[in-house]
Formats: structure tokens, C-alpha cells, sequence
């Protein structure tokens, strides 16, 4: 076990993971019509599961949690970018970004 | 003193992080998130994931961060009126969110680690032989034990980096292009020219620099840029207007 983490516990890791998921998942309802927001809060909800990831890895002196935290770093990047690109063409076709227009596209 | 650095840490993270959903302007939100990110981090190198760390700062601060940044910036969006449906919202957010949070802190309460551990995957820290730090650890995992998914990772960047292209390129009428069968087709004398140029008069007695010769639009892909406007069309594209 790592000893600074050791003087902490995990307990305090996992609340302040717990408060960050909620806030993401709050700001997902509080910016409902904003999906350049949405997107940052799902960020912070993938943060919130990395911070959960590196406690317990760091707890259990095992690095598999860190590998995975690697691997949802680079799921987020991926989906960032995609996500951005989306919003950028959407931009161009319609004007605007409203999520809620986004459900005349349908066919 | 640990637990001081945690709990700055650890507060500021949780505060930006309101202000990323709360702020009323975008651009300040990803400030705040640029923010929340470099204290995760800070976070993480209190608990020893010294390259995890360093990764956050480089690829969510350096690209992710300011990859919004510019999105936010570039698209033209009116955001007053995109907060009209806040105080509708608001209500329902915070009852999802205090029932996951009540769900979370239950969850916390009534858990505990299994007696029964399988050995942990150190990736040979600290042993003889094995990597003495963090990130060379981490290194002997993704390249032996994890190898697959690593590959995996790398794909999926690809595939990310490729759609992202596919998305936004826009055949634009200003690109210069060429036909590059016939610019290899090109040799030196259809567009080098040697000239004795009289001292002092310089090639404007000779036609300039540039002269409308045949040869000069031949490798332009009809309607790219620099094409003279007779052939800005393609063949059967007219027909349609």
C-alpha cells in the first residue's frame, strides 16, 4: 500500500468520487438544452469512475485499476473528440445546437 | 500534512466541478473543468499514480480541455436562451441526484473488501529485478499482461481520429487540388524556363514570372482554386442549375 494514501484511507477517495459523479449527473439535468455541457459533465462522471479506479488500485497495491484508467482516458479522449465533431456538423447544418431540435432528424 | 494536500485538493476539485455545470457562461465552464482536471491530478499523485497524473494533465488538459474550448469558442451559439429550461430542470436533477448520492453513500456503508484476495497484479514494483517506479510498473503491464488491449486502445483512437475527419471535412471550392497522374506526367520543360534576363529590367519584358501558358493549369482539378472561370465546371455539373 502507498504510504500517503495509507495516512488518508479510502474512504475519504470514494466520497469525494461519490460527489463528482453526482454533480455530473446533476449537471446533465441542470443543462438540459446545452449538449457542449452535457459533454463536460459526462467528463466529469468518467473522472469521478477514474478517481474510484486509482483509490482502490493504490489501496490493494494493484495495478490493473490504473491500466484500466488508462484505457477510460483513452475511451473519453476518443468520445470528446467524436462527440465534438458531431456537435460541429450539426452546428453547420442547423444553426443552432438545441438538443431538443435533434429529434426532428428523425425520418 | 497529507490529508491537508488532500483535502485542498480534493475541495477545489468538487467546487470546480459545481461551477462547471452552474456557470453561466461556457467558456468559464471549461475553465472550471480545466481546473477540476489539475487537481485530479493532484489527487492522483497523492495516491501514487505518479504517470496517471501527468497523463491527465497532458491529454484532458492539453487536448480534450482545449479541444471544448475551441468548439465553444468557434460555434456561434446565442446561450442565454439555452438556460430557459433551468428552473424546470433544476427540481428533477436534484432528485436523481440525491437519491444516487443517498444509493452511494448506502452502498459505502454496507461494504467491505473480501477476506479471500487474488494476488495483486503489481507489474514487479518494488521487487529485485522488477520496475522501481510507478510508471515503469505500469509500463511492464500494458506491454505484456494487457498487451491486447493496448492494441485495442490505439484502434480506437484511430477509429475516433478518422470519423472526427470524415465528420467535418468539407469539400471547400477554395482547396487547390491536382490531378497527380498528370502532374507526374510533367516534365521539366513544360514548366521551367531558362532566360537570359537583361540586367536591370527584370522578366517583365519577357511575359513575368507567372505566364498564362498552357501547361499551367493542366494539373488544377477543374474548379479548384486558380482554375479560370471557363473551366470552373465540371462536365454535366452545369446541366443540373
Amino acid at each position: 500500500m502507498n504510504t500517503a494514501i495509507a495516512q488518508i484511507g479510502l474512504g475519504p477517495y470514494l466520497t469525494v468520487s461519490a460527489a463528482l459523479l453526482v454533480l455530473g449527473v446533476f449537471g446533465i439535468f441542470l443543462n438540459r438544452k446545452n449538449i457542449i455541457i452535457i459533454m463536460m459533465s459526462m467528463e466529469l462522471i468518467l473522472l469521478a469512475a477514474n478517481l474510484n479506479l486509482v483509490a482502490f488500485s493504490s489501496v490493494l497495491g494493484d495495478f490493473s485499476g490504473q491500466v484500466l484508467t488508462l484505457f477510460v482516458l483513452t475511451i473519453a479522449a476518443a468520445e470528446a473528440a467524436i462527440g465534438l465533431a458531431i456537435l460541429t456538423v450539426y452546428f453547420r447544418n442547423r444553426g443552432s445546437i438545441q438538443v431538443e431540435d435533434v429529434a426532428t432528424m428523425k425520418g | 500534512m497529507v490529508q491537508l494536500v488532500f483535502y485542498v485538493f480534493a475541495t477545489i476539485l468538487v467546487g470546480s466541478a459545481a461551477m462547471v455545470i452552474s456557470a453561466r457562461n461556457p467558456v468559464h465552464s471549461v475553465l472550471f473543468l480545466i481546473l477540476a482536471f489539475f487537481n485530479a491530478a493532484g489527487l492522483f499523485l497523492v495516491a501514487g499514480a505518479e504517470f496517471l497524473a501527468m497523463i491527465l494533465v497532458i491529454v484532458y488538459v492539453g487536448a480534450v480541455a482545449v479541444l471544448f474550448l475551441f468548439v465553444v469558442m468557434m460555434l456561434d451559439i446565442d446561450f442565454t436562451k439555452m438556460r430557459e429550461g433551468l428552473q424546470r430542470y433544476a427540481p428533477i436533477g436534484g432528485v436523481v441526484g440525491c437519491i444516487l448520492f443517498v444509493e452511494l453513500v448506502m452502498a459505502g456503508v454496507h461494504w467491505g473488501m473480501s477476506p479471500v484476495m487474488p494476488a495483486p497484479i503489481t507489474g514487479g514494483l518494488g521487487q529485485p529485478g522488477g520496475a522501481a517506479t510507478n510508471t515503469g510498473a505500469l509500463g511492464n503491464l500494458i506491454y505484456t499482461h494487457y498487451i491486447l488491449l493496448f492494441q485495442l486502445c490505439g484502434l480506437v483512437l484511430l477509429v475516433a481520429m478518422i470519423g472526427a475527419i470524415t465528420l467535418t471535412l468539407r469539400d471547400r471550392p477554395m482547396g487547390r487540388r491536382q490531378i497527380i497522374s498528370r502532374q507526374h506526367e510533367r516534365k521539366r520543360a513544360d514548366t521551367l524556363e531558362m532566360m537570359n534576363v537583361p540586367l536591370g529590367q527584370g522578366t517583365d519584358a519577357n511575359g513575368g514570372f507567372i505566364r498564362p501558358n498552357d501547361s499551367y493549369y493542366v494539373t488544377a482539378v477543374p474548379g479548384s482554386y486558380g482554375v479560370p472561370a471557363a473551366e470552373k465546371r465540371e462536365p454535366g455539373e452545369g446541366d443540373a442549375e
